[in-house]
């Protein structure tokens, strides 16, 4: 029997979050209460930026649709991200609990067990506000075939760049189990630093965003290109078209840390 | 490539060893130590198909350990294990399809599904064919009587259900080998009953291999020819029962009820070990057949009532290992 490959992997990804749904569903109220709170919660971030823009008519050069823009596709980036594989934060509770034991004794790769287990769109809410931010802000694009390409390629690279930051930093867990908190400073913090231009930073913090947590692939220097915008801190044009690179590699890096922490991983007591 | 491998044993442990690097804190001092700490080492054995193997050991004798580098859950920090020709840990996904594992203490069930959707998730995982997993469930939730509690909550069902849903749960794929546990702790004695004649048939009727750990000497009696004693990390016995009982000196006793207080009984073949009141408790090898010590007493004792304990397992362990150290 030949070993079953990514597309395998991907069904059996669906089957069980399928599953999952469908249990889920068995509670509609809750389930729709969840999704329209979350909706609610994460469409606050955006009306902050809105009132900021009431007193501002700029936020260093830019303006409010052109800050949309990016608030939508990093937004839109990290609620797909966060549906996908949101769960993997919680393999510190799945170690301590013996529940990772079981994942290991099953025919899945963990990583995918651990995505999709208990897999819930209660983050539908996020994913709906930031794509209408996003098709809102996309109106004032000046398009070209080039631009719908990079634009495209920005929102799948994106989600890369947050699957790569997810599974990263939640592999700590398997050294040090409650790192939750410090994860989230990375995988969120560099979240929420991405729904502002980026110019408004000092240039260490820039540099850090693009070779250390790679956030900036995920919508400034995508964008800078789809609003027709030269650099501010002068970077190479390149960069703007790098992202699904960045993409690949945050997600190459996190599987090898992952691998790392799995061989590593000590089990508990029983 | 799987042929290969069905001529040697099915499971092949070479010198295995394992330790674990634990921080401890010392009084007196800032700093944590880092400490080794052995689970297991010098650990050779090998099972064939269809065995039925009891693996023993008190508490901490590195059990758990030893069974999570048969299933890859733990890396070997030396020496070699195989199972079906496989690398538990290298091919754990591939292996994964051909074991099934039953932690007693811990549900591989999803706690807020219905038994039925944790079967289902099952079949998805390791992609059973619709007509095979139909046959199966309907086979083992008639033999282990689990009918009535396929759509209730994983978390409402009792200890014993939850358990005969566990070992469905284990058996779904057609597993070769399964390793069971602490499969019968805390279960009633009917269950307990119930289960072990669920897995003897199994194995008669499947060829199933059944590697069980276990504190409970009958499971041991009622399941498996074979025993392999791990003490200290390392194997302190292995082969049979009877043989286990021989050799750790065991013995069993008779717990005799007078009808009025006596000096120590003197019968041949026993020995009293404890008189209280009309209550004697005489000990014998276990080896030795009681009939004629009962023999002996009746026909020169007024007994009122006489009752036979079995030696425990854990005695007969430390015993064993208190001979050999």
């Amino acid at each position: 029997m030949a070993s079953p490959g990514p597309a395998q992997h991907l069904r059996t990804y669906g089957q069980i979050a399928w599953l999952w749904i469908r249990a889920a569903w068995q509670y509609p109220t809750s389930f729709v209460l969840l999704a329209v709170g979350n909706g609610l919660i994460t469409g606050l971030d955006f009306v902050g930026l809105w009132i900021m823009f009431s007193h501002l008519s700029r936020l260093d050069g830019f303006t409010l649709h052109e800050v949309a823009l990016l608030y939508g596709s990093a937004s839109l980036a990290l609620a797909v991200a966060d549906t996908a594989i949101g769960s993997v934060e919680r393999i510190g509770t799945y170690i301590r609990t013996g529940r990772l034991d079981q994942m290991m004794t099953k025919p899945v790769p963990l990583l995918v067990q651990v995505c999709a287990d208990q897999f819930t769109l209660r983050r539908l809410g996020r994913l709906t506000q930031a794509a209408v931010v996003f098709g809102w802000a996309c109106t004032y694009v000046d398009w070209t075939p080039l631009r719908v390409l990079v634009a495209v390629s920005m929102l799948v690279s994106g989600a890369l760049v947050f699957f790569g930051l997810f599974v990263g930093f939640s592999c700590i867990q398997f050294w040090t189990t409650d790192a939750t908190e410090f994860a989230n400073a990375f995988t969120y913090g560099g979240a929420t630093v991405t729904q502002y231009p980026l110019s408004i930073f000092p240039r260490e913090v820039m540099v850090g965003l693009t070779f250390v947590i790679p956030v900036a692939f995920v919508n400034w220097y995508p964008c800078l290109y789809l609003l027709g915008r030269s650099d501010p801190f002068g970077t190479p044009d390149a960069f703007q078209f790098a992202s699904p690179v960045a993409g690949i590699l945050t997600m190459a890096a996190a599987l090898l840390v992952w691998r790392t922490g799995v061989r590593h991983y000590t089990s508990t007591g029983s | 490539m799987t042929a290969d491998h069905t001529s040697g044993p099915l499971i092949d442990v070479r010198d295995l060893e394992r330790t674990f690097d634990v921080r401890r804190r010392v009084e007196g001092r800032r700093r944590r130590t880092r400490e080794q700490v052995v689970a297991v080492h010098d650990l050779t054995f090998s099972v064939d198909g269809g065995e039925m193997v009891g693996y023993i050991g008190p508490n901490g004798a590195g059990k758990s350990t030893t069974i999570k580098m048969l299933t890859g859950i733990l890396v070997p920090t030396g020496g070699e294990v195989r199972v079906r020709g496989l690398d538990p840990s290298r091919q754990r996904v591939e292996l994964a399809r051909r074991i099934g594992v039953v932690f007693g203490q811990r549900s591989t069930l999803w706690w807020d599904l219905p038994l039925r959707d944790s079967f289902d998730l099952l079949q998805k995982m390791y992609r059973i064919s619709p007509a095979r997993y139909r046959e199966n469930l309907d086979r083992f939730v008639d033999l282990l009587d689990l009918g009535a509690q396929l759509d209730t909550p994983v978390r409402q069902l009792s200890l014993g259900q939850r358990m005969r849903g566990d070992i469905t749960a284990a058996l779904l794929h057609d597993p070769e080998v399964i390793y069971l546990d602490e499969p019968t702790i805390g279960l009633d004695v009917v269950s307990k009953g119930r289960l072990r004649e669920f897995l003897r048939a199994l194995n008669r009727e499947r060829g199933t291999t059944l590697l069980l750990t276990t504190h409970d000497l009958q499971d041991i009696e009622a399941l498996c020819d074979r025993v392999i004693v791990i003490d200290h990390g390392t194997s302190v016995y292995d082969g049979t029962l009877a043989g286990l009982h021989a050799q750790g000196g065991s013995t069993r006793t008779l717990v005799v009820d007078l009808v009025d207080e006596a000096p120590p009984i003197d019968v041949p073949g026993a020995e009293v070990r404890k008189v209280e009141g009309p209550r004697q408790w005489l000990s014998f090898p276990s080896d030795a057949s009681a009939a004629p010590i009962v023999a002996a007493v009746a026909a020169s004792y007024a007994v009122a009532d006489l009752s036979i304990q079995e030696p425990d397992i854990e005695d007969v362990i430390r015993d064993l290992y208190s001979r050999g150290a």
